[in-house]
């Protein structure tokens, strides 16, 4: 077969899974299982040949028109670069892992059949949005993952958090998504094609007539896709959805489609300097807030949710510098890590009986019951911290030396103001970094007092995908830097000294003053006694987390916030703690800004509809009405009254023909 | 003989029995006024046929025909007719046309407005409940 | 034929007018009588007399078989059976105050309109058209016979399976208002017979028919009560 029918068939195997999961998911339930994983299986098997046999080499281009679509023609076409296929590999890699995870995890769940067949779907739409060369067919995978993040999000529909979670997940994105539309027919309609590489052609010879309007209408859509500021508020609320789900879609997909799509398109909002200083205090303000944020969380979903934000700023922010190589780079990097933290703390949440943080560090041995969740998350939380030699630290200091590259002037692409803005931050975003991995890890895994309730040894399939993936958190970074370049653009990603020795410098100053910290609050938390335990903590992974996540607000009184005087991030942080645990406040603006006027106006609506429109439906029916009870009158039911009446009228018509016939 | 005649005397019949249907309050009454009107046919039926058969050569006599249709078809009227009156008159106690009034609007105190929806529902009910009660 | 009719004016009737005549009011008075009287057995009797003005009128225009099953079936069956009804459903003996219906205003306005509509119509149609009653008779029980036979033998038949439904028709609303468990044999009983005979008389005149057909619902409901 050649790579483009391989190619296909990558997209197209979840695909088809995830349609014969939700035709067969009641009849066969047997077929189930092996429908969700064989596919995925298969297409990330596909994937590897392809990124074998593309090699990093001249792109794979294949188009064909099914038919015309009027004025600017939509192909179905593939472009196959080094970026697509490693981003594909990482894709199918982590959506394997995740289905063969979700196989334990929602082991006792009624609605297992339709969330497998979801992932399923969510995974062919990634790699189709990966794959696309075309930009509508692109734009086709990321609104279907739009609606599948939706349904996933809200797969514990019974819970008010999911319903408000996947609603506003929902409406977020689309919020970014409109813009983005326009922002592809104005790209479009510039470059007089929807294929990738004709627009870059037509970018290459500055072509563009209002690249600035361009970028930043397409700069709302991947902002809200990837979570940037001012549209990320939907990820933290996403974790209402079972944990698998938030690994696909913090690691892989969705969130990794916006970045995915910049990195593609780079030299269109290479062409405006403003776009390029926008996305990088876009960046900055995404990744140093949502890092204060992480380490204010309490429910251990949440922190990884903001660290998800942060990093994905660094990757805008590699974006902002010009240097795509770094962003995919880190991408990958943390397409792993990040999966293997949120299975990780699916097993731990599971194990625990509760998703707060602030009830683990009064659990002793919680390390103990669950040793593979225990090494894989340290392994993951060291790469997100970007220690050496783990993953992250490679992809996060190719990301700073970008930066720094271009903060003193070396290149022409970016504006060295944004390669300052960037450095400064990621820098500053590193140490906090640090910071709330190591709180993240002092407080579930070095807790003390009561002993962590013992529910027996995690399934097998949870487990073993957890050392599936701390290998490539483990090892990759050091082997890839010196591979990446030829499947990228060839920029150099090895780590200078100034960053590297900075970046792992302000990190271990984070984590050690974090452990600091933690060791003069620790003393208090056996005086303040909290908890809550899931009810039904012998139920499988899915439900207990399903009840944590609904137990979380009564208990402490907010879905983010516990009232823990033992937590480090207290300290730290001081005054701004209030603030962060709340996201900034930004939920707030945004229910003044959108959310009341909006309801304001239902209010009106509703009222012109049951007062205005009402009365005058009321007034026009009144006529109606009362000749309705005049006749209602004649029906007297006595039969003799009824045919003397149709008699009369009889006799009057008979009267009438006669005379008209008779022409009387 | 002039046609007119027994036209003009089938007319008055018809009419007759037309007003013992409308103004009798027992249905016997009523089925008996229902015969008058038949007959009225009848001698409508007898009298064109004598002079149709007289004044065409090929004719079939339907008018008589029909009228011995008309006969037999009238005894199974009356037949039915006074089963379904005694079975009445068994269940309600009466015979009285005007008392059988299920199909009046109404009557079961019908609220003026308001309750529109669920006003006909109750109605039905109550009507099935008396329907069975019928039965 | 219409040369002819205007010969014939109507101040100068016939022997066999006058007679029409004659019946005619008398039936015509029977008639108003049987939808007036306040005595509910009176009105059936006053319906024998109207019935039987009819036959008189039938043989007056020479449909002698017609008037015989008229009699027949009319005066003899159909009569009876009303006043079996009658008895059946406790009619009262005497004057009874409520006979009319309290539409009876209404009913006489729109009788009367339709008798006033009618009237007019048929005179003024029919008002020079004249029947010629001489030669052979055109009702006789031997050409009536033949045109039945000949040209209305499927109509026929079929009238004979409208009379078997209008029999089960009765028996089965007679039946159902049965309660009792001892009842439902009876019934049987009751119909068995009347059934086989029913299909003799099938074979019979049609007159014949529903006579057997009368007794059959009236046997039926003496057993009832």
């Amino acid at each position: 077969m050649t790579t483009t029918t391989l190619a296909v068939l990558v997209p197209l195997l979840p695909f088809l899974g995830a349609a014969a999961g939700l035709l067969l998911g009641r009849t066969a339930p047997g077929f189930v299982r092996p429908l969700a994983v064989l596919p995925v299986l298969a297409s990330f098997a596909l994937a590897v040949v392809v990124a074998v046999r593309q090699g990093g080499d001249q792109a794979v281009d294949a188009a064909t028109e099914l038919t015309p679509t009027g004025s600017v023609p939509i192909e179905l076409a593939l472009h196959i670069d080094g970026f697509a296929a490693l981003v594909a590999l990482l894709v199918g890699f982590v959506a394997a892992c995740v289905q063969i995870y979700s196989t334990g995890y929602l082991r006792d769940d009624p609605r297992y059949p339709s969330y497998a067949a979801l992932v399923s779907l969510f995974t062919s739409a990634m790699l189709l949005v990966v794959y696309s060369g075309d930009l509508i067919v692109l734009l086709v995978g990321w609104e279907v993952m739009g609606i599948c993040s939706y349904f996933l999000v809200g797969h514990y529909w019974e819970t008010p958090e999911a319903r408000a979670a996947s609603l506003k997940a929902f409406l977020v994105t689309k919020l970014g998504d409109v813009p983005f539309l326009i922002g592809l027919f104005a790209l479009a309609t510039d470059a007089g094609s929807f294929r990738i590489t004709r627009v870059l052609g037509t970018v290459a010879h500055g072509g563009l007539d209002h690249p600035t309007l361009i970028a930043l209408l397409l700069l709302a859509g991947v902002a809200g896709k990837s979570a940037q500021f001012p549209l990320h508020t939907w990820l933290p609320d996403a974790m209402a959805g079972p944990t698998p789900v938030s690994a696909l879609i913090h690691a892989a997909t969705m969130v990794a489609a916006g970045v995915y799509f910049i990195a593609r398109l780079l030299p269109v909002f290479e062409a405006s300097r403003a776009a390029m200083l926008v996305l990088a205090v876009m960046a900055a303000v995404t990744m140093t807030g949502s890092a204060l944020a992480a380490l204010a969380q309490d429910d251990i979903k949440r922190v990884l949710a903001y660290s998800t934000i942060g990093q994905l700023g660094y990757m805008t922010g590699a974006l902002a510098v010009g240097d795509r190589g770094a962003a995919v780079f880190h991408l990958l990097a943390h397409g792993a890590f990040k999966a293997l933290l949120f299975l990780a703390a699916g097993v731990i949440i599971h194990a625990a009986g509760t998703n707060s943080l602030a009830a683990m560090s009064r659990m002793s041995h919680l390390r103990d019951r669950v040793p593979d969740a225990f090494w894989t998350m340290t392994v993951a939380l060291l790469a997100l911290a970007a220690i050496p030699p783990f993953s992250g630290f490679f992809s996060k200091e190719s990301v700073l030396g970008a930066a720094e590259h271009v903060a003193t002037g070396h290149t022409e692409h970016a504006p060295g103001a944004a390669g300052w803005t960037v450095l400064v931050s990621g820098l500053l975003t590193a140490l906090l970094t640090a910071a709330y991995a190591t709180r993240l890890w002092l407080l579930a895994f070095h807790g003390r007092g009561a002993e962590a309730p013992d529910h027996g040894r995690q399934p097998l399939t949870m487990t073993v995908v957890l050392w599936v993936l701390a290998v490539p958190s483990l090892a990759v970074g050091a082997f890839a830097y010196r591979t990446l370049p030829d499947w990228f653009d060839g920029r150099d990603l090895t780590p200078t000294l100034t960053t590297s020795v900075l970046g792992t410098g302000v990190a271990l100053v984070g984590g050690l003053v974090t452990y600091a910290a933690w060791r003069h609050t620790t003393a208090l938390a056996s005086r303040v006694p909290l908890g809550a335990v899931a009810a039904h903590a012998e139920g499988d992974a899915g439900q207990v987390e399903a009840e944590a996540i609904a137990s979380h607000k009564p208990a402490y009184g907010d879905v983010a916030y516990a009232p823990d005087p033992a937590d480090p991030g207290r300290l730290l942080l001081g005054p701004l703690h209030r603030h962060a645990a709340v996201g900034f406040h930004l939920d707030a603006v945004y229910t003044a800004l959108f959310v009341r006027p909006v309801q304001a106006g239902a209010t009106l609506v509703r009222f012109l509809d049951r007062e205005v429109v009402e009365t005058y439906v009321r007034g026009a029916g009144a006529l109606p009405r009362l000749l309705g009870s005049a006749v209602r009158r004649a029906q007297t039911g006595n039969l003799q009254t009824y045919v003397s009446a149709l008699l009369a009228g009889t006799v009057v018509l008979v009267v009438a023909a006669v005379l008209v016939a008779t022409g009387a | 003989m002039h046609l007119a005649y027994p036209v003009v005397l089938s007319a008055l019949l018809f009419c007759t029995g037309l007003y013992g249907v409308l103004a009798r309050r027992n249905a016997i009454l009523v089925l008996m006024s229902v015969e008058l009107m038949l007959n009225a046919v009848n001698l409508n039926l007898v009298a064109f046929d004598v002079w149709l058969s007289k004044a065409v050569e090929e004719a079939l006599h339907s008018g008589q025909a029909l009228t011995l249709f008309t006969i037999a078809i009238a005894a199974a009227e009356i037949g039915i007719g006074l089963a379904i009156v005694l079975a009445v008159h068994r269940n309600r106690g009466t015979a009285d046309i005007d008392k059988l009034r299920d199909t009046a609007e109404g009557l079961e105190g019908h609220p003026a407005d308001g309750s529109d929806s669920d006003a006909p529902t109750a109605e039905q009910a109550d009507r099935t409940g008396k329907a069975e009660a019928t039965a | 034929m219409s040369l002819a009719a205007e010969t014939h004016g109507f101040l100068s009737p016939t022997g066999v007018e006058i007679a029409f005549l004659l019946v005619g009011l008398v039936t015509f008075g029977a008639a108003l009588v049987t939808v007036t009287t306040k005595q509910l057995v009176h009105a059936a009797l006053w319906l024998v007399v109207a019935l039987g003005g009819l036959a008189v009128e039938y043989l007056l225009l020479t449909a002698e078989f017609i008037a015989w099953v008229q009699v027949l079936i009319y005066v003899g069956s159909v009569v009876v059976l009303l006043l079996f009804g009658l008895m059946l459903t406790k009619a009262p003996i005497g004057r009874s105050p409520d006979a009319d219906s309290g539409n009876r205003w209404a009913a006489l306005g729109v009788a009367v309109a339709a008798a006033a509509a009618l009237v007019w119509v048929v005179v003024d149609a029919f008002r020079a058209t004249w029947i010629d009653l001489d030669g052979p008779a055109a009702g006789s029980t031997d050409a009536t016979g033949a045109s039945l036979f000949q040209n209305w033998v499927l109509p026929f038949e079929a009238l004979s399976v409208l009379l078997l439904a209008a029999l089960v028709g009765a028996i089965v609303l007679s039946r159902k208002a049965k309660t009792g468990v001892s009842q439902p044999t009876a019934g049987k009983a009751d119909t068995g017979p009347v059934t086989a005979g029913r299909t003799q008389a099938s074979q019979a005149t049609p007159g014949k028919t529903s006579a057997s057909q009368g007794t059959a619902g009236k046997a039926d409901r003496e057993g009832t009560p």
